[in-house]
């Protein structure tokens, strides 16, 4: 088995294939969309996030590769029950897995959290991080971007 | 050290000259006249030290020549020996190593005009490639030649070399840019270009061959259009130079560049060929050393051409190492490259066209060394990563052409380039591997 081949496990195949929360949300409170200039690959994050500050949906849309496509969708599924400041905690652990380096950071990840290891092939692809961490980019560009309540 | 010819035995049923169950086969071929016509692509790959090594375990199948093409030993080692024998700065030594690092930086020179079978050896400048040489010419052209209202056409295939030096002129001088239409088989109407010449248009800039899609630009009748039109012509040969023979004096273009990590050369060096008469009156690009006749603070003299465009120490042991690849596609011929790589293509086209999801992406009628294509339902970098683990280097992505691939309404392709080393093993394996793509992403 050569290493491209850890890219694709099974779990990241099936969320590239079949993604999770891959809509728009309507009405929802916070809302960003983003590009990676490197292919022209697009993601939209939007979230609904209540009165008591907890994400009680999160969905994304856009056109993306296999590995764009499951990173967004898993992240999609961690996202609902958490507090911005969680959220950005979990991105803080998914970067340190996904860009290398922080060996820690993994073996601290919550157990839920760390169904996002399947991604972690994209370590040996420094070109490939981006197309890992762009839908999680786009959700702390919506965590600024409230929408005014229409 | 490798013998620069020797007749090897080979078993087998190599078509060529030969008898029985053994084929004599020559290295290089060329070199010896009993064997002209014979192409005989496993002892050139011999020459190739990378096309031996392995990726992921499987032996490197390289299909991207188009971005950069590999190095012969014959270059390797011409610049090796260049910098372990006749190494020195040029121009300025009196000293014996600095004359001879002049002799053979001059004859790098000559082998570049003779390739363009260019009129003189000083309408060759180096440059660091095709890009600088691309914005050589907007900036001195330009400052020269060029006014407000002035407009400059390009082609909508473009590669973003040839359309941000000119967007970069606009923005400076106010000229106005206009690019000829693409059609959907990915050419360029010769009547469109046509039309878009106008009495304000002073420069047409365009690509010989797509780096995109391979299409070949039908250049000769798009020069005389320009020229009738009073316009004078930038050919972009950084993909065509690889593949076909450049005559710059029958094609009558006004500039032409090219880059000579395209040709089995080194980087940091290219070329752009210009006009006497242009070059003589184009101003100088950068200032520094080398390119002066005496400075005083009150008043500086440039030096004559090519020097005048040519500031400061340049790549010498890069255009040495550039010489050597000339001398080595010559030596196989381009005209023989030319009609082994159509052949690839050609093949390539079929057993592609074999794969359901796949579509090729650009149906010109003439087309050289490039196949782009996208697969229905697979990111073309999805295609390029599992491509990859089976050893096979393609490129996917925009190709540093934004514009096009908004004509063609596509984000990016994947891309398989074709060089001289290239073989139809590599094709069958490309295609098995997409078959993989298929298995692994859409059943
Ligand atoms: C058509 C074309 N023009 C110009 C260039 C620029 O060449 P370089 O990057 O070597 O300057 C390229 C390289 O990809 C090309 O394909």
């Amino acid at each position: 088995m050569s290493d491209s081949v850890e890219l694709y496990p099974k779990a990241v195949l099936d969320h590239g294939r079949h993604p999770r929360n891959r809509r728009a949300i309507a009405g929802c409170s916070h809302f960003a969309k983003s590009e990676n200039p490197s292919c022209g690959d697009d993601v939209s994050v939007s979230l609904r996030i209540d009165q008591g500050d907890v994400i009680r949906e999160a969905a994304f849309d856009g056109r993306s590769c296999v590995v764009a496509t499951a990173s967004a969708s898993l992240m999609t599924e961690l996202l609902v029950g958490k507090t911005p400041a969680q959220a950005k905690m979990l991105f803080q652990r998914f970067h340190a897995l996904a860009a290398g380096g922080a060996e820690e950071a993994i073996d601290s990840m919550e157990a839920e959290a760390e169904r996002l290891t399947v991604l972690s092939g994209v370590r040996a692809y420094p070109v490939r991080v981006r197309c890992a961490t762009l839908a999680w980019k786009t959700m702390l560009a919506a965590l600024e971007n409230e929408r005014s309540q229409q | 050290m490798k013998a620069v010819y020797h007749q090897i035995e080979r078993p087998g049923a190599l078509q060529g000259i030969g008898s029985g169950n053994t084929v004599t086969v020559c290295h290089p071929p060329d070199r010896c006249g009993d064997h002209a016509g014979f192409y005989d692509v496993e002892a050139i790959r011999a020459d190739f030290p990378i096309l031996s090594r392995q990726v992921h375990s499987r032996p490197l199948v390289y299909l991207d020549s188009a971005a950069s093409a590999q190095k012969p030993f014959q270059v390797i080692e011409a610049e090796h020996a260049f910098y372990a024998q006749d190494y020195a700065n040029i121009h300025r030594g009196l000293y014996y190593l600095s004359q001879r690092a002049t002799e053979r930086y001059d004859q790098a020179r000559r082998a570049v005009r003779e390739l363009l079978n260019a009129r003189q050896e000083h309408e060759i400048i180096f440059t660091r490639g095709a890009t600088e040489a691309i914005n050589l010419v907007a900036a001195s052209f330009g400052e020269a030649f060029l006014n407000e209202g002035d407009e400059v056409l390009v082609t909508g295939l473009e590669h973003h070399s040839n359309i941000v030096p000119w967007q970069l002129l606009r923005d400076k001088k106010g000229i106005v840019l206009k690019a000829a239409p693409v059609n959907d088989a990915g050419e360029v109407p010769l009547e469109d270009f046509i039309r878009l010449l106008g009495s304000r248009t002073r420069l047409a800039a365009f690509a010989h061959v797509s780096n995109v899609l391979g299409t070949v630009l039908p250049i000769a009748e798009m020069i005389r259009a320009a020229h009738q039109a009073g316009a004078r012509v930038l050919i972009d040969a950084a993909q065509s130079v690889a593949h076909a023979k450049i005559d710059v004096q029958s094609l009558d273009c006004d500039f032409l560049v090219f880059s000579g990590h395209k040709l089995y050369g080194p980087t940091g060096i290219g070329v752009l060929y210009g006009k006497e008469e242009l070059l003589e009156a184009m101003p100088p690009y950068q200032g520094g050393g080398d390119m002066i006749a005496s400075v005083s603070f009150e008043r500086t003299t440039y030096a004559p051409l090519p020097a005048k465009f040519e500031a400061g120490t340049p790549p010498i042991a890069q255009a040495v190492a550039l010489g050597a690849a000339i001398d080595y596609v010559t030596a196989l011929g381009l005209d023989r490259i030319g009609a082994h790589e159509a052949g690839l293509l050609a093949y390539a086209t079929e057993r592609l066209s074999a794969i359901a999801p796949l579509t090729i992406v650009g149906t010109a009628a003439k087309k050289a060394s490039v196949l782009s294509f996208v697969m229905e339902g697979v990111h073309p970098h999805d295609i390029a990563q599992i491509l990859d683990s089976r050893g096979v280097a393609v490129r996917a992505g925009h190709h540093c052409a934004q514009p096009l691939m908004a004509r063609l309404g596509l984000p990016a392709t994947v891309r398989a380039s074709f060089g001289l080393y290239n073989t139809t093993a590599e094709v069958d394996a490309l295609a098995e591997a997409l078959e993989e793509v298929e298995v692994m992403f859409l059943q």
